[in-house]
This record gives C-alpha cells, structure tokens and sequence, in this order.
C-alpha cells in the first residue's frame, strides 16, 4: 500500500465544487487527507504538484480495447497503457469483441487481462442480444451478475422494433442500462461520409443526419413506454440534441454523450479519401459541432468520451469507404477537452465533469469525488504543456488519429488508480 | 474535405496524375482539349502513330469492367508508341487495400510508366497515386461514384467541337447524378469552363444531397430543364437500379425522364444530344433521338482516343520530367 503527498495542486472536484490550491495525502489505496499539510505522514513518493491540476480519474464510457479477437489492432495490455497515460481510472468497454460480450466467460477473460496489466477499473458492457445478431435476448441478468455495467447492441442492428421493445423491457426489469448508439442500419448502409456537400462533391456513399434522429425518436419513444434508462452514445447531430433536451425536459430517463474528436472536427475538415478521417458517426456540419458543444455547456449531453478505437495500418490503407471506421483517441481525450476550455466553450469545472462526476452519474457509480476516505482515483495534469503527437509519445498501438504529429496542450502527468501510481 | 490536388501536379505545377477534374485551371483544360485537337487533326487525315510514349509501359488495370473505355484507352497507347497490358482484376479478389496496394507495388516493380485504372470504390485512382514511385503516373479511369476526368474531357472536346465557345452555352444533364462519377466531372468541367449554366435533371431519388453545391440548377421536369438548352447529356441508367426503392419502373423513367423528340423539341433547335455510353435504348434515350440528326454520341466515342492520347502524353512527360 503505497502512501503518497501530492503537493501544492490545483484541486478540482466537480462533486464539492472545490477549486483551490493544496495537498492531497494517499494512504492505503484511499484519499487519507485533503488541502491541509501533514507533519507527521510518512510518504513514501512524494509529487510535486505545482503549477498542476489535480483532478479525479477520468471514466471513460466508450474504449474500445480490441481484445478479445482482434489483437492485430490492439490489445488490453497496450490499451490500459495508453489510458493511464490518459488519465483514465475507468473504462467502459463495448461488446463488440470476438467473441463478444455476450456470455460471462467473456467478461472474465476481459476482466483477468486487465488485471494481468494491473489495471483496476474496467467495466465491460453486455451484448444486449446474443451475439449481437439483433435477434434473440442475450443473458442479461448473468452478464449483470458477471460484472457488466451497462446493455448494448454496440453499431449492430436490432432487428425490430418490437426486439427493441423486448430488450428494454427486461433490461428495465434487472435495473440494467441500455447505452444505444442511434443509426438507423437501413438509411445509414454503407455510408462512410456525412451526407451533404462533401460527400456529394466526391461521390462516397453517405450517413445521412436522419439516420441518428430517426433511431433516436424510436428509442425514445420506447424509452417512454418501457421506463429502461438509456444512455445515447457518441451523438453527432444538431437535432439529435434538441430531441434529447426535450426528453429530458419531460422527465425521461435518459443520457447522452458525444465522442471528443466530433467536438473539434466536421466534414470540412476531412482531407479527400485519408481514412484516418472515416469515422462513424461521420465527421458533420460546422452547426453541428457547434450545437454539440453548446449541449455539453448545457448538460444536455452528459459526458464526453474517447469513442476509442484503435487500428493496425492496414485497416486504414485503402480508398476511404473501404477503410474501417474509428480513432484512435484515448491519449487526446484530455488535450482536446481542455483546448474547448481554452476556446471558451467549457469552463474548466464543467470540462471536468464531463470526464468524471457526469459518466459516474450515468453508470449508476459513486460519484467520484476527493473526499478523505474515497478510493484514491487520481488524474494529475498539467494544463500548459504542449506535447507532440509521434512514435516517442504515442502509447496506443493504434495510430490512426487525425492529429497525428499535431501540437496538443495539456498532458497527464500522473495517474493514481486504487491508491497506486498506474502512470507517471 | 480540404485540397488534396496538389497531388496531380509535380513540384514544377505539372500535370503528373490525372485523378480529377477538380482543382484544374481553365487553361490547363483548354491546353488539354488543345493538345487533343492536335491528334484528332492529324488522326482524320490518316491514322498515324506518334512516338511519343516508345519504350513506356501502360497497364490498364480495370478492377471493374469496361470494354469501352478500355478499348479506347488501349488504342490511345498504342498511337503514342507505348507498350500496352491489359489487366482485368475482379474487385472480389482485391477487396482489402491491402491486397490492392500489394497488386500495385508488384506491378510497379516490373517497372510500369503508368497506370490507368477503373475500380469501384470512390477515391481508389487517389488512393494509388499516392503510394506509387514518383516516376509513375495514374490517370483515373473512374472512380467509384467520384469521377471520370477522362470522359468528362471528351465530352468537352466534343462540345468544343460543335459548339466552340463555352461561355454562352446551357448544358442540361438528365439521368442518375447521383451515382454518377461521369456526371460529378462533367459538371466541374463545364464549370472551370465557364458554361452559362448546368441543368440537373432527375428525380429526387437519383439525386446526391446539396445536389446545387456542385455548382447546378436542379430540375424535376425534363420540359422546364430543356428549355434553350444547347447542350443535353444523357446519363446511362444502371440496371439494377431501374426498379426497387429509386425507381418504380423502367418505363415509368422513361415517361418521365426518357429523352424523345417530343421532349428535345423544348431545347434549342440546334441543341446536340450526348450519351457517355453504352446507351439504353428506351430507358434512358429513344432509338429516333440516338440515331437522330443531333446526336453525336458516336463522335464522342471517337475523340476519346485523341483525348485520352493527350491526357497520357502530358502527364507522362511530367512523371518524365521528374527522374
């Protein structure tokens, strides 16, 4: 058990509000002491905090890991690096592995790997049917009971309405929540690009913004009818924001986040035919992105994620719509959160939230909050540093990140997870 | 999506790769129909060989089939003097980009001059000039639903031919804009050009999104679309998409969008009819109006070779230029 004096921080804590300057002692994998000097605590590391925001650890609610099934892309011991380094404690991670999540011996396997790399904190989130087929219920309550957090049918179709409809019913029925991606898999087939100018300019088959708000209608709708909480991941349009205002307004139980690099890019930005740029939901309009990071200002959307998806070179060498969809994001999650709060857009409160306090709130977890007696979950960051993304820098195996060798500010310098330094 | 044509010029600004019509100036174009002009002169007279492109080797690698543009592809070669193979690759096999980018670094390693490639993923042509040996050019056979610089070109020479100067000119297009690569260069052509204007003529359904960003005027009725039109290009109709969710019926199309004399009398008088080919009879176009007086789609077919032969000779001496 490790003790540690974290010195002369910027404290933040969404949870209390707290913002000032302090100490943070760790004892016995729990905060143990808050602001206030310590004479006699015998530290065994002791970090020099000065000039650096102390923060809780980062929950992530969408990484993808790629273990198991598709270790050529990435594995969950390079992954957890790349997340400590990142400043993420927890990861939620989507069933969408091979073999997916559907069955409890999965969730072992993901939960074992992880501890193998002695990384603490990881939530796998349930196939909300079998095999992810869109067709039959999965075994939701085993899947609860084997550690599951949460019910999805990752990017894959639901057969019907009335699968759907089953699906939330006994999903509510255990207290389960349902996180629903909203793509409607007819209108969105195939596509690769935002429907609109560009895509039309350079002929690539297109997701059209109705795709995500037709979808989400239909879930809210059910939403209304089932009363299963349903967490919306990675929103990419305007008007999907304005659905979900409305159905928070009217009491529905329901959450929403949006994937960092859709606060910062559109489809203006996408260079012609790079697949680094082919992401799904695509890359939309310059409105779009503006309302997205007004609704997280708002708190209409909730949280914002890393939507982390990393590649081998391979599935991003091709003509674009041909190229897997995804990046690589983990490592900019806190740059490009903190760049919004550079452009005004967040307070840095807020910002931090989004990555803490708020994913809590939406998986139904002790909010974290440092607290003397809380499990010492811990990002140390420093807002000023501007760091290169390149080979030196880069933990993910996955490289496919439109900022490659981009310039970013702000970079994790420690990470405390259960009490224990993972990074820094 | 930002500028990325760069890539079709050498560091000199010469034209290398022939991927798109986009980002092109109105006398590099003009330059090209030029050039064009000096092998179709010289061709009427007599067919003639150029020695040109002697010694250069030209694969067509068509990873979608095409017996039209690889004919005159093939031909256009082989009046320059340049060494000709002809690879038909069925898309299946090379489904990966991986697998299609091992397929060009082994050709490349035979020491091949140049490319010309068909495929059917929109950004293929780009995706292959950007990964092979500097001295290699790639001219764009079409693309996906992206582009088709080459028949677009053609069909500019062919307007040129009838119609000399584009400024006063209407152009009216009516098929399927919106999985056509043939129509998307057409219409950046003609506008680098300068036309008067573009009419887009289709139903909705085979129209692309923000159709009117591509620099058009949209019209659902072929009457309103053809008035004072000097020029009607007819796009070919794609089999499997002539009935189901874009189209009830063929002949419903073709009551509506089908081009007849009855239709054409609401263009100009002298207003010529163009096709890039192979034509559907009664779907698209009526046999009167193919065979007709204004039709000029068989002119089309044969300027492709002088096109194409001035479309290779550039960029092969810019590739050239650079060793």
């Amino acid at each position: 058990m490790t003790r540690i004096h974290i010195a002369q921080g910027r404290i933040i804590d969404p949870e209390t509000g707290m913002d000032s300057i302090g100490d943070i002692y760790v004892a016995d994998n729990r905060i143990f002491s808050i602001l206030g000097q310590l004479e006699d605590f015998d530290a065994e590391i002791t970090i020099d905090a000065r000039n650096q925001i102390i923060c809780p650890g980062f929950i992530d609610l969408s990484a993808r890991l790629r273990e198991p099934g598709a270790t050529q892309k990435a594995t969950i011991a390079s992954e957890v690096k790349a997340a400590a380094a990142s400043g993420v404690t927890t990861l939620c991670i989507p069933p969408d592995t091979s073999p997916c999540i559907d069955n409890p011996a999965v969730v072992e396997l993901i939960d074992d790997k992880a501890k193998a790399a002695n990384y603490m904190q990881i939530y796998p989130i349930g196939a909300l049917t079998y095999k992810l087929q869109g067709q039959e219920l999965s075994s939701m309550f085993a899947l609860k009971n084997a550690g599951c957090i949460a019910v999805s049918n990752a990017q894959m179709p639901i057969a019907n309405l009335l699968i759907l409809r089953r699906a939330m019913e006994y999903a509510a029925s255990f207290e389960l929540l349902l996180i629903y991606r909203p793509q409607d898999y007819h209108l969105s087939q195939q596509g690769c690009a935002h429907e609109g100018a560009v895509a039309t300019r350079y002929g690539l088959p297109a997701i059209p913004e109705i795709a995500e708000t037709t979808a989400l209608l239909q879930c809210l709708e059910l939403v209304a009818h089932t009363g299963c909480k349903v967490h919306f991941g990675q929103i990419s349009c305007a008007r999907s924001v304005d659905f979900i205002r409305l159905a928070k307004h009217s009491g529905l139980p329901v959450s929403a986040d949006v994937a960092i690099h859709q606060l910062h890019l559109t489809e203006n930005d996408v260079l012609p035919f790079d697949g680094v740029y082919h992401v799904n939901p695509p890359f939309r309009r310059a409105g779009d992105r503006q309302a997205l990071r007004m609704a997280v200002s708002e708190g209409v959307l909730d949280a914002i994620c890393s939507d982390h998806q990393p590649h081998n070179i391979d599935a991003k060498l091709g003509a674009f719509p041909e190229t897997e969809p995804g990046v690589s994001s983990l490592e900019t999650l806190l740059p490009l959160t903190l760049s919004l709060v550079n452009e005004n857009e967040l307070s840095l409160m807020q910002a931090i939230a989004a990555l803490t306090t708020k994913p809590a709130k939406i998986l139904g977890l002790e909010a974290p909050s440092l607290k003397v007696g809380r499990l010492a979950d811990l990002c140390i960051f420093d807002p000023e540093i501007i760091w290169q993304i390149n080979t030196q820098s880069w933990l993910s195996s996955g490289r496919n990140t439109p900022f490659w060798q981009q310039n970013l500010q702000g970079k994790v310098t420690h990470t405390i997870q259960n009490g224990q330094i993972i990074f820094g | 999506m930002t500028n990325d044509q760069g890539i079709q010029f050498t560091s000199e600004g010469k034209l290398k790769h022939f991927l798109t019509i986009e980002g092109l100036s109105k006398s590099l174009l003009t330059e090209i129909l030029d050039v064009a002009e000096s092998f179709a002169s010289v061709s009427e007279q007599q067919v003639k060989k150029f020695p040109l492109l002697r010694g250069k080797t030209i694969i067509n690698l068509f990873f979608e089939n095409s017996t039209r543009t690889r004919t005159t592809f093939d031909l256009a070669a082989t009046r320059l003097s340049a060494d000709v193979l002809n690879m038909d690759i069925s898309t299946s096999a090379t489904s990966k980009g991986e697998t299609l980018l091992d397929t060009i670094h082994n050709l490349e390693a035979m020491h091949i001059d140049m490319f010309v490639v068909r495929h059917s993923v929109s950004g293929a042509a780009h995706f292959i000039a950007r990964h092979v040996a500097p001295n290699v050019s790639v001219i764009n056979a079409g693309d996906g639903q992206h582009a088709h610089p080459t028949q677009a070109m053609l069909d500019m020479f062919t307007i040129r031919r009838f119609k000399q100067d584009f400024s006063p000119l209407k152009v009216a297009i009516i098929g399927d804009i919106l999985h056509s690569r043939v129509a998307r260069s057409q219409i950046q052509a003609l506008n680098i050009l300068g036309v008067a204007a573009v009419h887009v003529i289709a139903p909705k359904t085979l129209l692309p999104a923000q159709a009117e960003s591509l620099g058009i005027k949209v019209f659902y009725d072929v009457k309103q679309g053809l008035e004072d039109v000097d020029v009607v290009i007819m796009l070919r109709l794609q089999k499997e998409r002539m009935t189901g969710a874009l189209l009830p019926t063929e002949s419903e199309y073709y009551k509506c969008y089908g081009l007849t004399e009855e239709k054409l009398k609401f263009a100009k008088q002298d207003a010529i009819v163009m096709h890039p080919g192979p034509i559907n009879r009664g779907v698209e176009i009526a046999s009167e109006v193919a065979d007709g007086m204004r039709s000029v789609i068989l002119k089309q077919v044969s300027y492709g070779i002088a096109v194409r032969m001035a479309i290779m000779s550039m960029t092969m001496q810019a590739a050239g230029s650079r060793e």
